[in-house]
């Protein structure tokens, strides 16, 4: 095991004083999180009330299919990063890098669903500024997108991508603390950075379990 | 207050935290809060001078009515650099990173603020901030206003946008990480005694501060990201042709920007707070009021916004609700106002130089904030926005209020971070020449606001030159007094005066350690017995020698 | 907590109270069966939105109601993983704070907002309810 002493740094008291600093750091990093989504969903709200029939026709273009199997896929990389934590609670080596190594096999799973999409879209020109051909008028009808069809697909990436984006970042940060936690850093006294990674791969969790319904389910009748 | 540490200054001959170690990688790897403040000094005062070059560039354009030095597309981009530097590299970090850095940990007893590795991480941030916004002002210019309204700043400008927007929206990551770590150390690293009700109100300033970085600025991060992907991806959210409404910018800018004020008058209260208190030796009246008025306003403050779009498409309904939440946000700012007032009262006054700008802020914040209140009625603001009424009411509070309260605390807790005193007559020159200046500059923009004088015009009508001349005058005073300090305190740093540990007499455990501090802050975690500004409780070699009286 | 002596002198002795913590938690047990709820949550919100409510209730309430399920759905799955993935329903009362202000300051910008929109039509612009 390795020095827990090690792992206090000096300028705190004790691991108590430690531990409830972090906690309170990372809450404090997750409220800004909120706002810094918030920010897409308040321009969801607004086009979405303004162009509503625009955004139906934007969201039939989804595979709700693919997206109900990424949420699917995101809740079980939730329940294996809190097993994962409860791994580290009892300093168990192998079974915080196995929980983990299955977070991030469920992430990038997500991720690989999310390639194919945004591949589709590109195909069918749906990317603002990428491949927008298909953001002005409907190929197969030739009638023109109503209005509001171009800004619900701006949403669609702003929103995905940057949610992308952060998960992009967090399985790094899963890999790292798996191979900490095989290296026997965590344990019952400290396992801090698991749970501290937890709060972050939830967050990122409860964000899509609103950009589902939101971004896919609209187009469902 | 606690047991004082008598031993502080027999321990100045000992290293401290500017002599520990002297390697220019001690200084750039540092996770020491006093030398990461110092290395916020060094930026935000490298910014500001930026600044001001480019508001001088501003004034002298406006010396004649005829737009006759600068084009009015290089004008547009000296006064959007003047705003982008001053807002988003100098306001908003100045007092929170230099001297919320330096004195919150020392004012709550603890060796350090919680997170000292993110805390320097928050400084290389904001310098990759500050450098992408500099590269983008001088490859090309910045011309749509600090304010970057689309469609101008997503269509129709051909200035470095993309480039400027990234940077602000890197240096607001400074912020958030900066108000994340003063949340967890006011929380949490409190010494054994030091309950909330016992911290100076410095201390209380900051944390609501730290509470409007954390809501506030992810919202702008997000509106840069969108302005981007308008600009560059052509987004259309704010593009009329696609659906999108301009309208949602400002409210999505301004949900920031508001509460962005508070951020950049906040702490500059709380430092007024603890100079009007140790220069009347008496515990500021009301304390808890003022304590709980820093909130309300963290509070309040982002329930205004609308205020700023009164003239825009906006509902009027929308509008009133605006407009009443406004004159609301006042009051708590009117309550810090007559305790420090009150707080004078049979209070044995003197006038060193932080207490002149603590005066000056008072007045002048006064002046703004008053003015604040004709913006905030509909239709008045119909009127006066866009106008030179509107400029000069937050140079009040901005620079009257914000710079005023910055200097302030610089001239008050220099000593503790140098370890050196400056010269009485230069620095109070400099306080009387920035008070001047500084009325003669702005004063006049209230008149020419009044009679209709747009902002962000390169030219005006003849009639109008006397009072742009003496504007132009008063900031030409302004800017020695500014530059004034650059000179007096280096010169403090090589011959000035070694300080004791409680130069001024005050209160509050900074003053309890050595001038400059050891690297760890104290030799022992303070215990903290009494209230806040508790003067009787100093002893006597602790009250400042006043001319006349001398101690034994 | 007093003047701490050197916290490496202090290796073996792991503070009482987060121990306590760590007891306090879900079991794994806990955890399958919010898993579960959170699977079940996702068909059932699935099957709502393809329920059109309209031949019941009209095009506009159905649509709110359709709108209503789904962000009821979705609130409770967060809630779910807050309290108990993320463990809130065990911390102390300052991180509960922490969320619940979260939520309040979206709902500022986003109600504040709307609100603009809402009351923007030409009619209000006339001022025509007030001249009844």
């Amino acid at each position: 095991m390795a020095n827990l002493a090690a792992s206090l740094q000096h300028h705190f008291a004790d691991f108590k004083q430690q531990k409830e600093s972090v906690v309170l750091g990372m809450w404090s990093f997750l409220v800004q999180e909120v706002m810094f989504f918030g920010g897409l969903f308040v321009t969801y709200v607004v086009y979405r009330s303004q162009y509503p029939d625009a955004f139906h026709e934007g969201a039939m273009q989804l595979s709700s299919v693919l997206g109900g199997f990424n949420t699917i896929v995101l809740i079980c990389s939730s329940l294996t990063m809190a097993m994962a934590v409860h791994a580290a609670s009892k300093g168990n080596r192998g079974a915080i890098a196995f929980w983990l190594v299955l977070t991030i096999v469920f992430g990038s799973i997500f991720l690989g669903v999310k390639v194919v999409e945004y591949k589709e879209k590109f195909d069918h020109g749906f990317i603002p500024g990428i491949a927008d051909h298909g953001l002005r008028v409907n190929h197969e009808t030739h009638q023109p997108r109503p209005t509001g069809f171009a800004l619900y697909f701006g949403l669609y990436f702003a929103m995905t991508g940057l949610h992308a984006i952060h998960m992009l970042i967090g399985i790094p940060i899963l890999a790292i603390i798996a191979i900490n936690g095989l290296r026997g850093k965590y344990g019952p006294e400290y396992y801090t950075p698991v749970e501290m990674t937890g709060l972050y791969w939830h967050f990122v969790d409860i964000v899509w379990i609103f950009l589902f319904p939101l971004l896919y389910l609209i187009g469902a009748h | 207050m606690s047991t004082p540490n008598h031993t502080a200054s027999t321990h100045s001959e000992e290293e401290n935290y500017l002599t520990n170690e002297t390697t220019i990688q001690s200084w750039l790897l540092t996770k020491d809060h006093k030398r990461i403040a110092l290395l916020y000094l060094i930026s935000v005062t490298l910014f500001f001078t930026l600044g001001g070059l480019f508001a001088s560039i501003v004034r002298l354009e406006l010396l004649t009515p005829a737009g006759d030095l600068l084009s009015s597309e290089f004008y547009n981009q000296a006064f959007t650099s003047h705003g982008v530097m001053m807002v988003f590299f100098f306001l908003i970090p100045a007092v929170p990173a230099v001297l919320g850095n330096f004195l919150i940990p020392l004012m709550v007893g603890a060796k350090d603020l919680a997170f000292p590795k993110i805390n320097l991480l928050s400084w290389y941030i904001f310098m990759v901030g500050a450098t992408f916004a500099i590269f983008a002002v001088l490859t090309g210019g910045l011309d749509t206003g600090w304010t970057l309204y689309p469609p101008y700043s997503s269509t129709y400008s051909q200035s470095r946008v993309a480039l400027a927007v990234a940077g602000v929206f890197i240096a607001g990551f400074a912020s958030i990480l900066t108000g994340v770590n003063f949340i967890a150390t006011i929380h949490r690293m409190r010494a054994p005694g030091l309950t909330w009700f016992r911290l100076p109100l410095f201390v209380w300033a900051h944390y609501a501060t730290s509470l409007v970085m954390v809501l506030g600025t992810p919202v702008i991060a997000i509106t840069m990201v969108l302005l981007f992907l308008e600009r560059v991806f052509g987004f259309g959210f704010f593009d009329p042709a696609k659906g999108g409404d301009p309208v949602l910018f400002q409210h999505l800018f301004w949900f920031y920007s508001h509460p962005a004020v508070y951020i950049m008058i906040l702490p500059a209260m709380g430092v007024i707070s603890e100079i009007i208190s140790t220069f009347s030796r008496q515990k500021l009246f009301g304390y808890s009021f003022v304590a709980m008025s820093s909130l309300a306003i963290a509070i309040l403050g982002f329930l205004v916004w609308g205020h700023h779009m009164f003239t825009t498409s906006q509902s009027a309904y929308t509008g009133i609700l605006f407009s009443a939440l406004t004159f609301l946000v006042a009051i708590p700012s009117a309550i810090k106002a007559f305790n420090w007032t009150a707080t004078l009262y049979k209070g044995s006054v003197s006038w060193e130089t932080p207490m002149l700008f603590a005066f000056g802020f008072m007045g002048l914040f006064l002046i703004g904030g008053l003015t604040g209140l004709f913006l905030a009625t509909m239709g008045m603001d119909i009127h006066l926005q866009d106008t030179y009424f509107v400029v000069s009411h937050f140079h009040y509070i901005m620079v009257g209020g914000g710079v005023m309260g910055y200097m302030g605390g610089i001239h008050f807790w220099w000593p503790k971070i140098t370890g050196r005193m400056y010269s009485n007559f230069w620095s109070k020159l400099s306080a009387l020449l920035i008070f001047a200046g500084f009325n003669f500059t702005f004063f006049p923009q209230f008149i020419l606001g009044y009679m209709g004088m747009p902002r962000r015009y390169h030219s005006y009508p003849e009639e109008w030159q006397v009072l742009n001349v003496m504007s132009t005058l008063g900031a030409s005073i302004l800017a020695i007094g500014y530059a004034l300090p650059a000179f007096y305190l280096t010169y403090s740093l090589i011959r000035g005066k070694k300080a004791p540990a409680n130069p001024w007499g005050a209160t509050g455990l900074e003053w309890k350690t050595a001038s400059p501090p050891p690297p760890h802050n104290f030799h022992e975690t303070p215990i903290v017995t009494t209230e806040a500004y508790d003067y009787q409780s100093l002893p006597l070699s602790e009250t400042p020698e006043k001319e006349g009286v001398h101690h034994g | 907590m007093s003047a701490p002596a050197s916290p490496a002198m202090h290796p073996a002795e792991p503070h009482a109270e987060p121990h306590h913590e760590e007891h306090h938690g879900p079991t794994v047990k806990m955890y399958f069966a919010i898993f579960f709820a959170l699977a079940i949550l996702t068909v059932v919100t699935v099957l709502a939105a393809m329920f059109d409510f309209a031949p019941m209730l009209g095009k506009e309430m159905g649509g709110f109601v359709n709108n209503l399920v789904a962000l009821g759905i979705a609130c409770t799955k967060a809630a779910l993983v807050v309290l108990f993935f993320m463990h809130v329903k065990y911390e102390n009362k300052l991180v509960g704070l922490a969320v619940v202000a979260s939520v309040i300051w979206l709902a500022f910008l986003i109600l504040i907002t709307m609100s603009d929109y809402l009351t923007r039509t030409p009619a209000w612009a006339d001022w025509k309810l007030f001249s009844r």
